[in-house]
């Protein structure tokens, strides 16, 4: 009987190769079938063919910095002098050249204070402060006028500082009137839950561009005569409209998802009802609608360059400006690929902090 | 519930009937107060709007679109002359609207279907690269992939002179994709009621099959009989009415070629635009659509002997459907909406001949009215279509 336990330790034997490691992995994933491994082989031809050119368009035969418009045609990679040539008007536009250290500081400033939103730690009284201040700082910084920064007329701003000033703005102003026009959407009081409702659907079923045509045709007649507000303004305020229906939805969603034990508990509280808006129901509201808020924020940043439409410059817009540059026509690849990675990192960087938040809550939610 | 419950018991212990802690009162005073405020904004706008209008002598009214138009447009469905008036230059644009929104819809579903089907593919190499189209796509502005695909037909292919001609008859230069097309001939109309024919009787084929099914269980190839009908009897017509062949060919004249049909650049464009862009939020739907089918339901299915595409066909698609069509249908409405994007291309859309006519005629609120109204009706006439569509496939709880 003894011979059959062993004594002393077993050595481990290898994990056997079909289930564990890299061939196994290939076997699993990429020639798990006849048809997996046709399609694989297929699209590896198909990467084969199509990455090297464009390696080589990108980096090996691309152009470098300092080449002449002329060499670049010749040579047929990419130009990257371009984008290096014209990078401050892409990025700031017309803004006078010598002064653009406040567009620069202006991005800085907005980014800061987006990155400072992003963390729940910081989600207190003060952050609401510290974007008023922000904000005025931008304006200050943008106009000018005042602590010897000489003025600057808001037709000369441009780029990337318009971009963001449009969608950081745009949605702090628009954010409030979402939560009303939400809550108004809900509400028991018929007359107000028609306003709202009409608001939101007429805004929502049409397209953005109609509503920037609006703001540049049609609010110089609403106004009285003599009054004239500028068209950086009007878009302005065409974009506070068009986002105040699109997150009222997303903030709708949220109040929906609220069990209605928690306004009868406001009410039992007796609470009335701002207080219990306030205090019980918009607190968890808003967590859930952060992630569908996001998104909103999302697709609002993507659509801030419709501007261009009405002939403001934004960071597409100067984009397109640059390229009608007669000397440096035709180098359109190379300006929509850098500002579509400007648009990228903002966008996708969003979608990433969305889906982590969205993990986040549900956490909270299991416990 | 609660708040009337509030309502009762505060309303019992109010005192005077006409105070603000009353909610009843509370209730209407509010209601007034919102009202009024619309109501007064909405006066003071329109006050300030027709002193204005009448201060710049600009007459209101729709009277404008019996006008003489005056101003081309590069592609129409209906015929079309400058001389026409800006009420058919409207109606125009309307359908070159709803041309490039219905073929960006199919052109997406189908794309943001392969799509969103491949991210779950258990290929690695086939999921990695939808996925990854997918975060690309979807981060980048709409209009900037506009400008983007327009460059690359506008500036990357050969001037008209120098057109490419892969086959003989097409030819693809910088004025856009030329196809030799057939010539119209009389058997089309009769080609028409053979396929109206087909329809009608393949409906017949399949209530038989369904009852035939019911009563004795055997199934019958409805969807193969359907397809050969309705490609059979067409083609029986075209054969009988003696298989006409002439085709018109484009042929280069002077600076641009004549005959044939044609995509245009900015047509090209705006469909390529909105399908890529469309399809990448469709992939995500779907995906998230069969993803929300329990996977026990494919196993049953698969343990009652169906085989896989019957698996997909009868069990996995009807439920992800109720998942996946209400988010769809926002999809379509932002596909119709974003197809006002062609203004910046210069595809006549109605948003664009709606521009030219406002700034012709400067009958700014009439245009902006106009295409709000027109997209207004679209986007209804979508939600209503998906709505019915939605209940049709919706859950029957019993």
């Amino acid at each position: 009987m003894t011979e059959n336990v062993h004594t002393g330790s077993i050595p481990d034997e290898r994990p056997p190769a079909n289930t564990v490691g890299p061939i196994a992995w290939l076997r699993n994933n990429l020639f798990n079938s006849w048809y997996n491994a046709l399609l694989t082989i297929l699209i590896i031809y198909g990467l084969a063919r199509a990455i090297p050119p464009l390696l080589d368009w990108l980096i090996f035969h691309a152009n470098a910095i300092g080449t002449t418009p002329q060499e670049c045609r010749a040579n047929g990679g990419a130009c990257w002098t371009f984008v290096s040539e014209k990078l401050r008007f892409i990025l700031f536009g017309t803004f006078p050249y010598e002064q653009q250290w406040r567009p620069l500081v202006t991005i800085a400033i907005i980014i800061a204070l987006v990155l400072i939103s992003c963390d729940r730690r910081f989600w207190k009284p003060w952050l609401g402060l510290a974007w008023v201040a922000g904000i005025a700082a931008v304006a200050i910084l943008m106009w000018g006028g005042v602590f010897g920064l000489s003025y600057v007329e808001n037709t000369l701003w441009g780029g990337l500082p318009l971009t963001l000033m449009l969608s950081v703005i745009g949605l702090s102003v628009a954010f409030p009137a979402s939560i009303l026009l939400a809550l108004g959407r809900r509400s028991q009081l018929p007359a107000i839950r028609v306003v709202s409702v009409t608001y939101i659907e007429l805004i929502r079923g049409v397209p953005l561009i109609s509503l920037l045509f609006m703001a540049s045709v049609m609010f110089p007649l609403f106004l009285p005569t003599g009054v004239n507000i500028d068209k950086l303004l009007r878009a302005q305020i065409a974009f506070i409209m068009f986002a105040a229906a699109y997150m009222a939805e997303a903030i709708r969603g949220g109040l929906q998802a609220i069990p209605k034990g928690q306004y009868e508990a406001a009410d039992a509280l007796g609470l009335n009802y701002w207080q219990g808006m306030r205090k019980i129901i918009l607190p968890q509201a808003l967590a859930i609608s952060i992630p569908p808020l996001v998104n909103t924020f999302i697709s609002f940043f993507k659509d801030t360059s419709l501007v261009i439409i009405i002939g403001l410059y934004d960071l597409l817009g100067t984009a397109k400006a640059a390229l009608s540059d007669p000397a440096w026509r035709g180098f359109y690849r190379e300006a929509y690929l850098f500002i579509g990675v400007i648009y990228w990192v903002f966008c996708f960087s969003m979608s990433k902090y969305s889906q982590k938040l969205e993990r986040d809550l549900r956490r909270g939610h299991r416990r | 519930m609660a708040s009337e419950t509030r309502d009762t018991v505060r309303g019992a212990q109010g005192g005077s009937s006409f105070s603000l802690s009353d909610p009843t009162v509370r209730a209407v005073f509010y209601q007034v107060l919102v009202v009024g405020i619309v109501v007064a904004v909405g006066w003071y706008l329109i006050h300030n709007t027709l002193d204005n209008l009448s201060r710049r002598s600009i007459a209101t009214g729709f009277g404008f679109l019996e006008r003489e138009a005056s101003f081309g447009i590069g592609e129409s469905l209906i015929d079309y002359s400058p001389r026409d008036t800006y009420g058919r230059a409207f109606l125009v644009g309307v359908l070159n609207t709803l041309k490039v929104s219905i073929i960006g819809i199919v052109l997406a579903t189908v794309l943001g279907t392969v799509v969103g089907v491949a991210r779950l593919s258990s290929n690695w190499l086939i999921a990695k690269i939808a996925s990854t189209y997918v975060e690309i796509v979807r981060n980048i502005p709409p209009l900037l992939q506009l400008f983007f695909w327009y460059a690359i037909v506008s500036d990357s292919m050969p001037p008209v002179r120098q057109a490419l001609n892969p086959i003989p008859g097409v030819f693809l230069s910088q004025r856009g994709l030329f196809v030799p097309v057939p010539v119209a001939d009389p058997v089309w109309g009769e080609m028409a009621f053979a396929l109206a024919l087909a329809v009608i009787v393949a409906i017949f084929v399949h209530r038989w099959a369904r009852t035939r099914q019911a009563r004795t269980g055997l199934p019958f190839p409805t969807g193969l009989t359907t397809l050969g009908l309705v490609v059979g009897f067409p083609l029986i017509a075209y054969i009988a009415g003696g298989a006409p062949t002439a085709l018109d060919v484009p042929q280069l004249q002077g600076f641009n070629f004549r005959g044939g049909a044609v995509i245009s650049p900015e047509f090209f464009a705006i469909l390529t635009g909105l399908t890529v862009y469309t399809a990448a939020f469709i992939a995500e739907v779907v995906r998230s659509g069969i993803v929300a089918v329990n996977w026990g339901q494919t196993e049953a299915a698969r343990a009652l002997g169906l085989n896989s595409g019957r698996t997909l066909r009868l069990v996995v698609l009807p439920q992800a459907l109720r998942v996946i069509v209400p988010p769809l249908t926002s999809q379509y409405l932002n596909l119709t909406k974003n197809s006002s994007l062609a203004l910046a291309i210069g595809y006549p859309d109605l948003v664009s001949i709606a521009n030219t006519t406002l700034n012709q005629t400067g009958q700014a609120i009439e245009g902006v009215a106009m295409i709000m109204g027109t997209y207004l009706t679209i986007s209804l006439g979508i939600s209503i279509f998906m709505n019915w569509y939605n209940k049709r496939i919706a859950l029957v709880e019993r």
